[in-house]
């Protein structure tokens, strides 16, 4: 590393900063501005309307009832996935590509394909059909079905976004020293203690990218759930996008946003205090 | 012998070895099921997307592909607007590959190979975006891009599908080129090229696989955006844009097409990057 500071790293890192600044902290200001603007000067109108909307409460639940029960889901199974592929010595890439190719699905594209999977005359139905369970086609995405379609919903959630959570915990599982579980070994520690007092502290700061990551992406739910259910399960992210599209309302749209934002800070915060990690407790 | 032999080997696969056959068995069927589990959907919405109208409708259905053809798909790409829209996500997804790598590469340089006053700044202004549903930033954008002429162009949804890009590119190029020893660049130096020559002729072919990796993630993050193009377009939609606007009229065989047109290029696009994943995920999780 040079001892002075040149002029050159400025200037290779203006061209991001500039671009940032016009597109992530101006709109960001733009956004709030935008949801306490109402005719002239500044109300909490938006916010009023957005509060007073039919589908808000709805919209509120749905979106921390799918936050709460996928994300845990994911890290689990993501814990699990990693711990039964760090077992394999044969095989093991192609497995690993396997389980990750969700990564590059889009939500919408998860959405339809768990949808031909559920609709009425889907596979789901067909099979249930072959056992005798249900007597035709039967609709489980509608709006007289809100259990199954949560229960829809959250199955496409964790088919699309496990492989996320599993690619960075395997990626930190990298980062844990082989020396620490073999000396545990020796002194004759379980698998499962092995597990919880080695393993998963050491794996906290990527258990915490993991988290923060897929509880912002969570509350920014949308597409999945327009696939598979269209408007019967409202969502904060699907209210942004109707309020502004089609009603036209760029202020309750940027109240939704500005919402969503906080929510996410709020989450983001909480994980950073809850799972903190000092410097001499790494590898 | 035997023992001496079993000592050779590495660590996890005498371990793996040293798990008893019950065990084995346990691993592999879950293995096994969770390969069924991500596969089939895929499958499935490729029988959807080729089984056609009738396809959509037979009940019961049977798992075996039967009458397949590819009128369905081409039904499918013939619709006004699917081609229109499938060569919009092409330019946007290349463009957010230019710009992300454009300006993300450099920042990535410089925070690879210099100490200077403002990195911890630039840094945590890369991680703020991470607190932050970015997609949602369209919302006002919207705006600014009607006046600005951006609005309906894939041009404009690229620059929002680069600040989703961005910040993962300076971090994963950050340590691409920490990776490459300075050494190489500074003997560059001693035989009289200038820093630019040698990062060209030295260090530029030694990060090449790396920047690919970054630049196909950077394709799949735009390729696959939804809020974003959906807002910023209605003319010009891209194909993810597109398909959540039919979404609600378009028959069930022109959805499942539609969807497996989506999951083909990003299927590959894991392929193709499967050996860069885990690096490039584990720094840029941090």
């Amino acid at each position: 590393m040079p001892a002075r500071t040149s002029w050159i790293p400025y200037a290779l890192i203006a061209p991001s900063v500039v671009f940032l600044s016009a597109l992530f902290l101006v709109p960001l200001v733009q956004t709030v501005w935008l949801s306490f603007s109402a005719g002239e000067g500044l109300s909490l109108e938006n916010y009023q309307r957005m509060a007073g909307d039919l589908n808000f409460a709805l919209a509120i639940k749905n979106t921390f009832l799918l936050t709460l029960v996928v994300v845990p889901l994911q890290v689990v199974l993501a814990l699990g996935m990693a711990t039964m592929v760090t077992k394999l010595d044969k095989g093991r890439d192609l497995v690993l590509w396997v389980l990750t190719i969700p990564l590059g699905i889009s939500d919408l594209a998860a959405g339809l394909a768990w949808l031909a999977l559920l609709q009425n005359t889907g596979y789901l139905n067909s099979a249930l059909y072959a056992l005798g369970l249900i007597q035709g086609p039967t609709g489980w995405l509608s709006q007289e079905t809100p259990v199954a379609l949560f229960f829809a919903i959250v199955l496409a959630e964790l088919w699309r976004a496990t492989a996320i959570v599993l690619v960075i915990l395997i990626a930190g599982l990298q980062l844990i020293p082989k020396e620490f579980a073999e000396a545990a070994e020796i002194f004759g520690a379980k698998p499962w203690t092995r597990f919880t007092r080695i393993t998963l502290p050491l794996l906290k700061p990527s258990l915490q990218s993991a988290l923060i990551l897929r509880t912002v992406l969570a509350f920014e739910v949308f597409a999945v759930v327009y696939a598979l259910g269209g408007r019967n399960f409202p969502v904060l992210a699907g209210e942004a996008y109707v309020w502004q599209n089609d009603n036209q309302n760029y202020g309750v749209a940027a109240a939704y946003a500005v919402l969503i934002m906080a929510i996410s800070l709020a989450a983001t915060a909480l994980y950073l205090r809850v799972m903190r990690t000092r410097p001499e407790q790494l590898p | 012998m035997t023992t001496s032999a079993a000592e050779l080997k590495p660590a996890s696969a005498s371990r793996a070895m040293a798990l008893p056959s019950a065990r084995r068995l346990l691993l592999w069927t879950g293995l096994a099921v969770l390969i069924a589990w991500v596969l089939v959907p895929i499958y499935l919405v490729a029988l959807g997307a080729f089984g056609g109208r009738l396809g959509v409708f037979r009940w019961p259905k049977s798992i075996w592909p039967a009458d397949l053809s590819f009128a369905a798909m081409s039904q499918f790409l013939a619709i006004e607007g699917v081609f229109n829209a499938l060569v919009n996500s092409l330019i946007a997804a290349g463009l957010t590959v230019v710009f992300s790598i454009a300006l993300g590469a450099p920042a990535g340089y410089a925070l690879a190979r210099y100490t200077f006053r403002g990195q911890n700044a630039y840094r945590l202004l890369v991680l703020l975006t991470r607190a932050f549903p970015l997609a949602i930033l369209a919302l006002p954008l919207t705006v600014s891009f009607i006046r600005l002429g951006l609005y309906d162009t894939p041009f404009g949804v690229s620059l929002i599908h680069t600040v989703l890009a961005l910040p993962f590119a300076a971090l994963v190029t950050q340590s691409l080129f920490m990776g490459i020893p300075r050494e190489y660049e500074e003997a560059a130096w001693v035989f009289g090229c200038t820093r630019f020559q040698a990062f060209m002729k030295v260090v530029l072919p030694l990060a090449l696989p790396g920047l690919a990796a970054t630049a196909i993630f950077a394709f799949v993050i735009s390729w696959n955006e939804v809020f974003a193009a959906s807002i910023l377009t209605v003319r010009e939609r891209t194909l993810t844009a597109y398909l959540l606007r039919i979404l609600a009229e378009s028959p069930l065989h022109y959805r499942f097409a539609g969807g497996f047109i989506l999951i083909i290029p990003s299927v590959l696009f894991i392929f193709a990057v499967r050996r860069y994943l885990f690096a490039v995920w584990g720094i840029a999780s941090k």
